[in-house]
């Protein structure tokens, strides 16, 4: 499809662009070690899938690899470079229940580009390119509070990307979605890579990872059980916890 | 029971007249309350925000104070801004009691407290919602600040429907500080007060009257243009 991704940094080829790494993080809550020592490594591969069961803390690991919860322990490096300002500008987070502005779906978008600081000459451009990614040229002037679960899941997608991130980071965005809607969000998914934007994703939904993942991260009570490439895990996953989890008999 | 359906009838025949001096009392009344609510909303709305959305030393007592301000009577508001801008006072060289600017004054005083107050809470529930979502976008404080006031625009009109009806009602702090002279400071309130003590049941009710069409008028508008914006952006 002839989606124009000029707004999109050219020279990245998605692989190793920005590479992020939690080293021994923490993270506790009320006495209680939601995440503990945890050590894994986001960089290499178009997308990475990030499983495992409930309470595993997937949702709290994308945080902390996007700097939105600073860690107990342990640090976050992007780049190299501990997290700050200007790395974390370069990830994108989409939270699994969208926070959209009531406003339309235009100024919404707009909102995102002026916390860019892009001008507003340029901002209509762009906006008409996001909406065109999203597919929702005709519900640009629509309140984006009325658009259904999987329109406002894929206005929230293109807004991330308003922020020409290197490295999206998306939690479980067809949680809760039809199979139509799901599809679109898998279609923007893979329109976002193939602009050069890694992807990290969080699912229960193994069926998408198979069909989304190059590799999996799987998390079992707060540390990391397995990282291997896709194929691997879902053939002859290496961890017992990974294993009884696609076995479908993973105790908590 | 005569004086009164006479009251009513001369009440109405004055406002169907389009009488001079109840329409200089009602458009001085109407400028005095809309500037002092203005004057208000410009510094309540943002330090409202301020309060919700930010923590500093003293935000605290500053959040209660205004608070407390919120019931303080008209009176005191009037003797304070009286204080200060009587020829003793601090303000005095400025010679502005007893002008309609010292009355705008005094209402701002007594309004602007409700506006900080009801915009902290308002402001406070919808950052709750949205301040991981700002804060994942690398909103500036500023930015963040100016984005929910404009989200909480639908609730902010209630605020200032809740400061008009505060200062375009209140009668104590005008007279003090304006004096009720005709055709100089005499409002709405103090009118309806004087003509009252003077047995001039007619006017006062007719007063009385526009003063409750005008807040009916000013809260139906407000219930429209809420309700249609409302609509327009689909607030869950």
């Amino acid at each position: 499809m002839p989606f124009d991704f000029s707004f999109v940094r050219a020279d990245l080829s998605g692989r190793d662009c920005l590479p992020i790494e939690l080293s021994e993080v923490g993270v506790a809550k009320g006495g209680r070690a939601l995440i503990d020592d945890l050590n894994l490594s986001i960089g290499s591969g178009r997308r990475t899938v990030l499983m495992g069961p409930n309470g595993a803390g997937k949702s709290l690991t994308l945080r902390l690899l996007q700097g939105a919860i600073a860690p107990d322990k342990g640090v976050v490096t992007a780049g190299g470079r501990p997290l700050d300002a200007s790395n974390r500008k370069r990830i994108g987070l989409v939270l699994q229940r969208p926070i959209l502005l009531r406003r339309s779906v235009r100024a919404n978008l707009d909102h995102a580009l002026r916390a860019q600081r892009v001008a507003a000459s340029a901002r209509r451009d762009q906006i008409e390119e996001l909406l065109t990614l999203a597919g929702l040229e005709h519900r640009a002037d629509a309140p984006a509070r009325g658009l259904s679960g999987g329109e406002q899941q894929r206005l929230s997608i293109v807004r991330a990307l308003a922020a020409e991130p290197d490295v999206l980071l998306l939690d479980e965005p067809t949680a809760s979605l039809d199979p139509h809607a799901t599809q679109s969000i898998e279609r923007l998914i893979d329109q976002t890579t193939e602009a050069g934007v890694k992807v990290v994703l969080v699912t229960h939904d193994c069926g998408q990872a198979r069909r989304l993942a190059d590799e999996v991260l799987f998390l079992h009570q707060g540390r990391l059980a397995e990282h291997t490439p896709a194929a691997t895990f879902f053939k002859n996953p290496v961890s017992e916890p990974a294993r009884a989890y696609l076995a479908g008999r993973l105790v908590l | 029971m005569q004086d009164f359906t006479q009251a009513f009838g001369e009440a109405f025949s004055l406002v169907a007249a389009g009488d001079a001096e109840l329409f200089g009392i009602v458009s001085l009344s109407l400028r005095v309350t809309l500037t002092a609510l203005v004057i208000a909303c410009l510094i309540g709305l943002p330090l409202g925000a301020v309060l919700a959305a930010t923590r500093f030393p003293g935000r605290r007592g500053l959040s209660v104070l205004a608070s407390a301000l919120m019931g303080l009577p008209p009176v005191v508001v009037g003797l304070l801004v009286y204080m200060m801008l009587s020829s003793a006072g601090p303000l005095g060289p400025l010679q502005l009691l007893y002008t309609p600017t010292a009355m705008i004054i005094a209402q701002a005083v007594l309004v602007t407290p409700i506006v900080v107050a009801l915009t902290q809470q308002v402001i406070e529930t919808l950052h709750a919602e949205y301040d991981e979502q700002l804060r994942i976008m690398g909103l500036s404080k500023l930015e963040t600040l100016s984005t929910l006031l404009w989200e909480a625009r639908f609730s902010l009109v209630t605020v200032a429907l809740a400061g008009f009806g505060r200062a375009v009602a209140e009668v104590g702090a005008v007279m003090i500080v304006g004096g009720n002279i005709a055709h100089a400071t005499r409002v709405m309130t103090t009118a309806i007060a004087l003509e009252t003590s003077k047995g001039e049941l007619a006017l006062a009710l007719a007063l009385g009257l526009i003063l409750l069409a005008i807040s009916l008028a000013v809260n139906a508008a407000a219930m429209t243009l809420r309700r249609s914006a409302h609509a327009a952006a689909a607030v869950a």
